[in-house]
């Protein structure tokens, strides 16, 4: 069974301006997927629809086979849980500690008042530290996340994901801020937690061939509707067809000597 | 000239005809201000030596104003406990009122934008007209001038937190709903840590610039330090009228100091 199931989803701000028209895709457990697309085709907002972050106009998305436009608003809390999110700007507390934004991840799953006056379990502190470990911020535990380097920022949001112990990672645009090396680290982790965890990645991202290296399989977007979805071998006509105009502006080699 | 450069040259001259334009219209402004006024320009520059010679003559304090010095010190002190009160307790109201207006955490668009007008009221009616609106109902009290300050205040502040959360704390907030959060741990774990030191920051400038207009409303409510300048300012006493201004000016100093050294440490 597929773990994701979006259905002419459709997206309408205002009057005029259309999204998303008619996205139908659906995504194995598992699977690596990247969404490219040039600025403004829609990938964000495809994103967000998915966990109701933005609540689509028109069209169903089925995760791990709940209809997510049915859920009240509690169920839906219940279902976000079962999704990370890792954000471009990284959206964390960044006046509190590492620690404490990593177990940010748990509140999905404490009572309103355990939440507020942050009584994690045992249990949870020690996955915290865990997962912590694993992302190789052990040293930066107890700093304040506005002294965190980019790169490291980015792993604190992924290990806040991890810790909710998702399905699924909704990644919008992680890389779009970071310098070429923190990219790679981040992009690792991210084909790591999908390699090794089994954790479904939907990836949105700036950078073709980046995408191509990582992904299992590219959906290109453009003026809201998929123009693109298969193998992560794109010939350079599909490549203009995902980017259209903007495409002679890319810096990018397909399948090029970035490939590790 | 090609055709380019032309269109330059006529949006030059253009800007240039706005501009003279706009001085025109300011100075025909000024004149007619000054002719409805009566307002004598000369005769107003050349008082202002004599100004300054009744000032040093008779507005300093001399050695027998400094008995009233306790007099003074227990109406100051009325005053800035007045103005702490009235800000913090608007501070507290504000921050409710402003979580329910801000998109971040509004609970929906409708009272949000109820919110927002609460807000706008309260600090559209300048403050000496609260004064004056609750003389009607309190008297002359300090509770008139607690409340003109307090009403005040609540819409400002209101307004700053409003736009403290929308700013700091949007990013957060979203990653927490993301994760399945309840909206009372977002406001606990992410607006209120970003938040925090920004609106402690408001509440300081907000308490300093109470002292300053609590002398006028104490004047308008016959309390605090502007009812005593009133007093010995009306009863020709200009030694200790003066000396209470400086007392002013120290404690409104003092205040941006602790208020200044409160911020280097928080923010």
């Amino acid at each position: 069974m597929n773990l994701l199931e979006v259905t002419n989803l459709s997206k309408q701000y205002g009057h005029d301006l259309l999204a998303l028209q008619n996205i139908s895709f659906s995504v194995q457990n598992g699977e690596f997927v990247a969404v490219i697309g040039p600025s403004g085709a829609g990938k964000s907002t495809l994103l967000r629809c998915i966990n109701r972050m933005i609540d689509p106009t028109d069209g169903e998305v089925v995760f791990d086979g709940v209809q997510m436009s049915k859920l009240k608003k509690n169920e839906l809390r219940m279902q976000r849980r079962k999704i990370g999110m890792i954000f471009q700007h990284y959206n964390l507390v960044s006046r509190l500690t590492v620690i404490e934004n990593v177990l940010h991840g748990r509140l999905g799953y404490k009572s309103t008042f355990a939440g507020i006056v942050s009584h994690y379990g045992k249990d949870e502190k020690k996955q915290a530290f865990e997962i912590i470990e694993m992302l190789g911020l052990t040293e930066q535990v107890y700093k304040r996340c506005d002294q965190l380097s980019g790169g490291q920022k980015q792993r604190v949001g992924i290990a806040r994901a991890l810790i909710q112990n998702p399905r699924m990672m909704l990644c919008d645009e992680p890389i779009a801020s970071l310098d070429p090396s923190a990219s790679k680290v981040i992009m690792d982790y991210l084909r790591n937690i999908s390699t090794k965890l089994g954790i479904t990645c939907l990836v949105n991202l700036h950078q073709v061939d980046v995408a191509l290296n990582y992904a299992d399989r590219i959906i290109g977007v453009n003026k809201g509707k998929i123009v693109y979805d298969g193998p992560p071998n794109l010939t350079p006509e599909e490549v203009y067809m995902i980017y259209g105009s903007a495409a002679g502006d890319l810096i990018f080699d397909v399948g090029g000597q970035h490939a590790s | 000239m090609t055709l380019g450069d032309n269109m330059r040259v006529e949006a030059l001259v253009k800007k240039r005809k706005y501009n003279v334009i706009f001085f025109a219209v300011l100075l025909i402004l000024t004149l007619t201000s000054i002719v409805l006024t009566e307002f004598d320009a000369a005769k107003g520059i050349t008082s202002i030596p004599r100004a300054i010679r009744w000032a040093t003559s008779n507005f300093y304090p001399d050695i027998k104003s400094l008995e009233k010095i306790p007099r003074i010190w227990i109406k100051l002190r009325e005053t800035i406990f007045l103005s702490i009160a009235a800000t913090t307790m608007a501070a507290i109201c504000a921050a409710f009122l402003a979580l329910l207006g801000s998109k971040t955490t509004r609970v929906n668009r409708l009272l949000g934008a109820a919110s927002r007008g609460i807000s706008s009221i309260f600090r559209n009616i300048p403050l000496t007209a609260w004064a004056l609106i609750l003389l009607l109902s309190f008297g002359q009290s300090s509770l008139t001038g607690f409340f003109a300050l307090f009403f005040f205040n609540f819409g400002f502040l209101a307004r700053a937190f409003v736009d403290t959360i929308d700013e700091v704390s949007s990013d957060g907030v979203e990653a927490l709903q993301a994760a399945g959060a309840t909206y009372f741990q977002i406001i606990f774990q992410a607006v209120i840590p970003t938040c925090l030191p920004q609106m402690i920051s408001w509440i300081l400038f907000m308490i300093e610039t109470n002292i300053r207009s609590a002398t006028l409303i104490g004047i308008l409510t016959g309390t605090g330090i502007g009812f005593i300048f009133e007093l010995y300012y009306k009863s020709f006493q200009y030694h200790v009228a003066s000396l209470v201004v400086i007392f002013i000016i120290i404690s409104v100093l003092v205040i941006e100091f602790i208020s200044n050294y409160v911020r280097r440490v928080i923010l």
